[in-house]
């Protein structure tokens, strides 16, 4: 089968999400989902995730300013944010925000803002590379199938 | 509120109707799309508030698959407001967690969940519940 050099470089793309584990196996399971009544099925939970997210940081970061030490409400607004970054497979901020989590069951305050920053750059960098990804895949068009990357 | 018709076949049985709850926008869109994709008609709503509210005038609601925590009214007391419910006692009632919570669990299964699936739900988790409890 021949593919074109755009799909190509998307699966190339996405495979580099995987070897760098900012995704995991939830991800290719939204996109099995994609099917011809629902075309950008991936892109729009992705574009919900990234709305939802945004918000859930934003929160979480008044209740670090407001309520500090208030370790209890930061894991409650922090679990939410976990369960999300687990539904689409994004895995690196999964990690990050259970690694908040067990911070927060220490009380150490400066520690939950250390993992928030980094929270917020793996949340950045998600963002624009999933951005890009489905750039090239708009470009590629259909027939770049949704599996797992090959080696993964 | 997002709402799917089933694609049944013309003169087969009537499509069945999955109410999914979940206070997430993302874990509603996927659990959403996993049931359209197993070809069920679909609504999903924010809580178990719109729910109940959506129970009230729907009467052809064939499963409810809810999350566990959900501000306000938990899937566990949605749960047993079903089941208190002479007309909706039958509907079976499917609980969704991020967190292996065993005492949560049997709680939830004592009190008449039909199962209680683990999040991510994945479509194959879905399909066989599905096949279960509606085929």
């Amino acid at each position: 089968m021949e593919y074109s050099n755009l799909q190509r470089q998307a699966a190339s793309l996405k495979k580099s999400l995987f070897d760098q584990g900012y995704l995991d196996e939830q991800f290719c399971q939204i996109e099995y989902l994609q099917d011809e009544a629902s075309p950008n099925f991936t892109e729009e939970v992705v574009s919900l995730f990234f709305e939802n997210s945004t918000r859930l940081m934003t929160n979480i970061e008044q209740a670090m300013e407001k309520n500090p030490r208030d370790f209890s409400r930061w894991d409650v607004n922090m679990q939410q944010l976990k369960g999300s970054c687990s539904s689409i497979g994004a895995s690196r901020m999964k990690n990050e925000c259970t690694s908040f989590r067990n911070i927060c069951g220490d009380e150490n305050a400066e520690g939950c803002m250390r993992s928030f920053q980094n929270l917020k750059r793996e949340h950045g960098v998600l963002r624009q590379k999933l951005e890009s990804y489905f750039q090239v895949l708009r470009q590629a068009g259909p027939a770049v199938t949704a599996a797992r990357p090959r080696g993964m | 509120m997002a709402s799917r018709k089933g694609l049944g076949d013309e003169g087969s049985a009537p499509v069945p109707h999955v109410l999914a709850v979940d206070d997430s926008p993302v874990d509603r869109a996927v659990i959403a799309g996993i049931l359209r994709s197993s070809r069920f008609r679909v609504t999903a709503v924010e809580s178990g508030k719109r729910a109940l509210e959506l129970l009230g005038t729907e009467p052809n609601v064939s499963m409810i698959i809810t999350d566990y925590w959900m501000p306000e009214m938990t899937g566990y007391e949605l749960l047993k407001k079903v089941k208190e419910s002479s007309r909706l006692k039958e509907i079976p009632v499917v609980i969704m967690s991020s967190e292996n919570v065993p005492t949560r669990i049997n709680r939830c299964l004592e009190e008449g969940a039909e199962d209680f699936l683990l999040k991510p739900v994945r479509p194959a988790d879905v399909s066989r519940l599905c096949s279960r409890v509606l085929r």
